[in-house]
């Protein structure tokens, strides 16, 4: 992959955490930690994973994204806004009143699939869409993107016995694999490990990359399914807030809203390390 | 109830390319006959009904007509937050099939008997609720579900009211259906137990006491003109359900004719009254110990007309 194509990718990740940084600090309800964790994977998806196309974002021939872990739909507000699904400034309405702009993502905005927001829940819809994709013979894939704390409920674990018995290769679970759930770590809380080995065991092809490496990612999800006639789980190693060395790997900025002089310090971290826009 | 809706839908697969059938590992030697002429249109998802309803969202939101089927409470409580954020808030087209509805599976104990479900799913946003008493409502419904669009709930009981059918009668949804007339009383029921109903009216018909019977089959949306022209025109109301009295048919009628403004005479709500159904027993057994027989619903009757019960045994 060229470097023009990963500095891409890396700008676009920059202005995700910028926005949903501006977005949790002007509306509250602040997910930021679980947002920046996977800010690198959303920008490689919008950025040359998924084939989208704003104009037209319900094209049946488009991919589907489906953000299990809703939490982070400051993340998936601000991919879809910079591509053009909807424009930028309403990003400055979320968490508002009377705003189409949920702390848990919405399918009132174009470009959103499915709202989501209680746990658990993505990997069958996803797999459901897979399913219907692949009795239609449809070119199309279904991507989900996963927390690690939501694999404490049984659901995914029903959608994920489901796929690989029904042969779902056009299906993609991603997880971002921060190893920092709600008010603890995972390890702490309900012990993943061996997380890959689980996936394996359940019949998915897995692979496992460096959540915040454009390239690495990129690379990953070139050619899909990893492994012909089953899904794929891409397990992607990541640090919970990402990007402002304050919030990562931290339990408390899972919940805590940046403002004041924590949201300017951490601007100013972004702004020095990554490329983004001038403020809104 | 089940045979017939399971026959309306294999009739209709073939012209409805679009249908499937998830099946929580139920149904056994009942689809057969779906499954061997639509394999491509059945999944037996397994004994997961949180990721059946969560599948049937996604299959849905891909244009398919999806029915989840199971027994009871297993595709309704089980994934009442599927059924809730994934199904009802996209307006997905899935309809959620629950055979045993009541106390249909009596002696299986409390776990099979669906007797909340017509209170929880009528609560759901832009969720219908269809109850069939007989089996041509039964078949109807489940033609009429087929060609609707977004989420409903079809609540199918083993056991069914005489046919009820009145020559070159139509189905119509959301409809409450006038099966005996009569101006001493109203009797309201919904699911197979209206033939409960049916039987209460007949033999009070016998005594000189006319009750009107209304068969609801949609529970939701509620018919609220008949039931109001019931409140007016006969001598008051009792509602009939295998189910508890709280927030189901009863409640809803309760809610329907407060806002209208328009109070029957008297008002009975049979069913189950803040109890499980933890005795052991026939679908018929418990109708008898949880008061929702038809000698149940006669006393209901002659206590409220101020008559002495002369009820057979």
């Amino acid at each position: 992959m060229s470097a023009a194509a990963v500095n891409s990718t890396r700008a676009l990740a920059g202005r995700i955490r910028g926005h949903a940084l501006r977005m949790t600090s002007l509306g509250g309800g602040s997910h930021i930690g679980a947002v920046f964790s996977c800010a690198d994977l959303l920008a490689a998806l919008y950025d040359g994973i998924l084939r989208v196309d704003p104009a037209k974002p319900r094209d049946p021939a488009r991919d589907r994204l489906v953000l299990s872990k809703g939490h982070a739909g400051a993340g998936l507000y601000a991919a879809l806004a910079d591509r053009g699904f909807f424009p930028v400034e309403q990003l400055w309405t979320h968490y508002q009143d009377g705003s189409d702009l949920s702390g848990h993502v919405s399918h009132a905005l174009p470009g959103v699939e499915v709202s989501t927001g209680a746990l658990g829940h993505g990997l069958s819809i996803a797999a459901g869409m897979a399913l219907a994709g692949k009795l239609d013979g449809a070119g199309h894939r279904v991507f989900c993107l996963l927390s690690d704390g939501e694999c404490d409920e049984g659901s995914t674990w029903e959608a994920a016995l489901f796929a690989p018995h029904h042969g779902l290769s056009n299906l993609e679970a991603i997880v971002d694999y921060n190893r920092i759930q709600g008010i603890a770590p995972v390890a702490e809380v309900l012990e993943l490990e061996p997380f890959a080995d689980k996936w394996r065991a359940f019949g998915w092809s897995v692979r496992e990359v460096d959540g915040h490496d454009h390239a690495a990612i990129h690379a990953s999800c070139r050619a899909l399914p990893f492994e012909a006639g089953k899904p794929s789980c891409l397990i992607a190693h990541t640090t919970k807030g990402k990007g402002v060395s304050f919030m990562e790997n931290t339990v408390l900025w899972h919940y805590r809203t940046p403002r004041g002089a924590e949201f300017d310090a951490a601007l100013e971290e972004l702004e020095a390390s990554e490329n983004l826009e001038a403020r809104p | 109830m089940r045979d017939a809706f399971v026959k309306v839908l294999t009739e209709l697969a073939s012209s409805h390319a679009e249908i499937m059938l998830l099946t929580g590992d139920l149904g056994f030697g009942v689809l057969n006959e779906f499954a061997a002429r639509f394999p491509r249109q059945l999944v037996n998802v397994g004994v997961a009904e949180q990721n059946m309803a969560g599948l049937a969202a996604g299959l849905a939101l891909e244009g398919r007509t999806v029915f989840t089927y199971s027994i009871g409470n297993f595709p309704t409580l089980r994934c009442l937050e599927q059924i809730r954020n994934d199904i009802c808030y996209h307006e997905a087209n899935v309809k959620v099939v629950s055979v045993g509805g009541g106390m249909s599976y009596g002696p299986v104990g409390m776990s099979h008997h669906a007797t909340e479900d017509l209170a929880i799913l009528r609560s759901l946003a832009g969720m219908e609720v269809y109850a069939p008493t007989d089996l041509w409502e039964a078949a109807e419904a489940t033609r009429h579900l087929v060609k609707s669009r977004g989420p409903a709930y079809l609540r199918l009981d083993k056991s069914a009211a005489p046919p009820t059918k009145q020559e070159g009668e139509r189905f119509q949804p959301g409809r409450i259906r006038v099966v005996r007339e009569g101006v001493d009383a109203t009797l309201v029921a919904t699911g197979g137990i209206a033939g409960e109903a049916i039987k209460a009216a007949d033999a009070l018909a016998g005594q000189g006491i006319f009750c009107r019977v209304l068969s609801v089959c949609t529970v939701k949306p509620l018919d609220t003109e008949t039931l109001k022209r019931a409140a007016t025109e006969t001598g008051g109301i009792v509602s009939i359900e295998e189910h508890t009295v709280e927030g189901g048919l009863g409640g809803a009628i309760a809610e329907s004719l407060m806002e209208a403004g328009v109070a029957p005479e008297f008002f009975v709500r049979l069913g189950l009254r803040n109890t499980f159904s933890s005795v052991v027993g026939s679908q018929r057994y418990l109708r008898g110990v949880y008061q929702m027989d038809a000698p149940a619903i006669m006393k209901a009757v002659l206590k409220k007309l101020g008559m002495k019960a002369e009820v057979p045994a």
